[in-house]
């Protein structure tokens, strides 16, 4: 039988097809940007006094200076320790005298709850190194997403990121996440 | 057909790479739709911190950027080593920066708008003296969410 039409051959077009694929693959980045999630405070055109109606016991101070050290309620503190001693000040298991005070609150599912009055403060000096700083923020970040994650478990039995809203925030009212950050003193 | 069975007759035909186009076209349009080429060549340096308590980005339409680092090498001559901000594809100051919100929050439909989400691409060894600014900048143009970019760290 005779040829009736030349036929293009396609042999050629998987390898064409290849090339593209590979190309596609090599430039491919499939990295998602991820980061420490913070939410800043409004602006306000004068700087209020702050802190003065807070009570000395319900603030969780936390310094750092230029030498990139800590210094957490008066103590010289290691970044390491920083998570514990932000749940142990956000959590006050034993109300003791020098942690924050707690309010009762009527909280969806959970009824009555005592919650805690505790601020985390953050100071940083000018020259603080960004790495430190953020180390920091991720330390009291990760304190309190702890918590919530532990009442989490306690009372729903299910991880904190796997509840409903309407859970998450019942949970997000009991441990309030109360970081404030105030601006570096400028040196005088 | 018959063609092919010429000769012998019980020979197994060869196997069809008649649809392995098909199947690498697949595959082919499959990295072109979730490949993301990176739209800002960067002007600095930047060795992001490391944390644990990482949230994504989900939307990357909703994102403005904002780099910091030391210059990279070849603008060395010119900037110096300390850190300067970028913006985009080019050099800022810690003024431009309510500028640049401003435009970045007009180029999104108003919906979107109040989700926008700043992430903060900082390079670990800058000082807090001007991440500083940067937020107060931040604060005063109204863009209060912010992501600072980090690295998942290994231990732990």
């Amino acid at each position: 039988m005779a040829k009736k039409t030349v036929e293009v051959p396609a042999a050629s077009l998987a390898d064409i097809a290849f090339m593209l694929l590979i190309f596609f693959l090599v430039t491919t980045t499939m990295d998602v940007d991820s980061g420490l999630e913070r939410r800043l405070p409004q602006w306000q055109e004068q700087q209020p006094e702050d802190d003065q109606q807070i009570k000395e016991r319900n603030v969780f101070v936390v310094l750092v200076n230029r030498n990139n050290d800590l210094l957490v309620e008066g103590e010289v503190t290691r970044i390491d320790d920083l998570r514990e001693k932000a749940k142990e000040f956000m959590l006050n298991p034993y109300d003791e005298e020098d942690l924050p005070e707690k309010e009762p609150i009527e909280v969806p599912f959970f009824g009555q709850v005592e919650v805690t009055k505790g601020v985390i403060s953050l100071r940083n000096d000018l020259d603080t190194k960004y790495g430190t700083y953020l180390a920091v923020q991720n330390e009291l970040v990760g304190a309190i997403n702890e918590l919530r994650e532990e009442l989490a478990k306690s009372k729903f039995g299910k991880s904190y990121k796997d509840l409903e809203k309407d859970k998450q925030k019942a949970i997000k009212k009991i441990i309030p996440s109360r970081i404030s950050e105030a601006e570096p003193k400028k040196a005088k | 057909m018959s063609k092919f069975r010429k000769d012998g007759g019980k020979e197994l035909p060869p196997i069809s790479t008649a649809s392995l186009p098909d199947i690498v076209f697949m595959l082919l349009f499959f990295f072109m739709v979730s490949t993301t080429m990176r739209e800002v060549t960067l002007l600095v340096d930047i060795k992001l911190p490391e944390a644990t308590e990482l949230s994504k980005l989900e939307k990357k339409s909703l994102v403005s950027y904002i780099y910091v680092g030391e210059p990279k090498k070849e603008f060395r001559k010119v900037f110096g080593v300390a850190p300067r901000i970028q913006l985009n594809d080019q050099w800022a100051n810690v003024g431009d920066i309510q500028d640049y919100i401003i435009a970045e929050r007009e180029a999104r439909n108003e919906a979107d708008q109040k989700m926008m989400i700043t992430s903060l691409k900082i390079d670990e060894n800058t000082k807090m003296g001007i991440v500083t600014d940067i937020k107060q900048e931040l604060r005063k143009s109204a863009a209060l969410h912010i992501n600072y970019s980090s690295r998942r760290s290994v231990e732990r």
